[in-house]
């Protein structure tokens, strides 16, 4: 290795997330909804790099009990668990299930949704910070899935929210960061860490959301519903990487006109 | 006795503890977490907390989620 490509190496090495007091070294998070069975969910998992996963709270299946679990195939002490509320559309509803998920022993650290529409399954904003509030109050960690808005994100910054999650586009619509722009101006106005949660389609959307600097990215239908999920682990690994690299690499300026790359001095003619 | 199983009506053996719930259902109790009537049961209490008549029981564990 050269000495350039080992300080890059070296500084990249060094990068860690850091999450409500703890580092990781991966800045993807991913879900573990819509795999074929679990034996698939963990070799998506194992390839991504991910250090937190997803999980959602349901009901046992009590006329089928020997169904294997989920933490059977997902070593809790390996993986930070991160418990949501998928499915919850009052800030009651979430409370109850971040309650039960803390009573399985995987920590206080949860992911808030709650959900104001079932087409579109945007976040009800007043909802969200009502739980948010009441969850805090009960010594939970919080990492809300909010709407791509400021205004939101700085209010759960000032009630104790761990990091904010905005949404790129609707939860499994893989259209992408709709509004770069919005995305932007929560992390300038925050010093929580800004998680990107929702509407990433393929590499190239985790590779943009690094480049702009976010903290992470969280995704689930991305890799879950690819042909190949194991495969687009790899790649949603490998973008969440470069594009982190590039960011800290710092990018240039877009310019309207040409720059010539190749000397003008020295031309035959 | 009735009591209400994950929204379903079950009958099953008057007084029984949430431990004996858990065996009669055959569930492991280390992978679930347990609320009777909306309050989580810690599991050091699944042995001391007897079941009434009329009772709500949720039994839940995690499930893949994004």
């Amino acid at each position: 290795m050269t000495q350039s490509t080992a300080q890059a190496s070296e500084a990249t090495a060094l990068d860690r997330f850091s999450l409500a007091g703890k580092e990781y070294r991966s800045r993807l998070i991913v879900g573990t909804g819509k795999y074929k069975d679990f034996e698939e969910t963990r070799k998506a998992i194992e390839t991504s790099g991910a250090e937190i996963v997803t999980v959602a709270v349901r009901r046992v299946n009590i006329t089928d009990p020997d169904q294997e679990n989920l933490l059977d195939y997902l070593d809790p002490k390996k993986f930070t668990i991160l418990p949501n509320t998928a499915g919850c559309y009052t800030p009651e509803e979430a409370v109850r299930t971040c309650r039960l998920a803390r009573a399985a022993g995987v920590g206080d650290m949860v992911k808030l949704e709650v959900i104001g529409d079932d087409k579109t399954l945007f976040p009800d904003t007043p909802g969200t910070l009502e739980a948010a509030r009441l969850l805090i109050e009960d010594g939970f960690t919080v990492l809300p899935y909010i709407n791509d808005d400021v205004v939101t994100a700085k209010k759960l910054e000032d009630m104790g929210c761990a990091a904010v999650m905005p949404l790129a586009a609707p939860i499994g619509s893989g259209l992408g960061i709709r509004n770069p722009y919005n995305i932007r101006i929560i992390q300038e106005h925050v010093s929580i860490p800004v998680i990107v949660d929702a509407g990433v389609g393929t590499a190239s959307d985790a590779a943009i959301v690094m480049e702009m600097g976010c903290d992470g990215v969280l995704m689930n239908t991305a890799i879950a519903g690819a042909k190949d999920p194991v495969l687009m682990a790899d790649a949603m690994k490998q973008a969440v990487e470069a594009g982190r690299k590039a960011f800290l690499a710092g990018r240039i300026p877009k310019k309207l006109y040409a720059t010539a790359s190749s000397p003008i001095e020295g031309l035959l003619t | 006795m009735v009591i209400r199983i994950n929204g379903k009506d079950s009958e099953v053996a008057p007084d029984i503890s949430v431990a004996q719930l858990l065996e009669h259902l055959e569930i492991r109790p280390g992978r679930v977490v347990v609320e009777l009537n909306a309050e989580v049961v810690s599991r050091e209490a699944y042995g001391g907390t007897q079941l009434k008549d009329g009772d709500e029981v949720e039994i839940v564990h995690f499930v893949g989620g994004g």
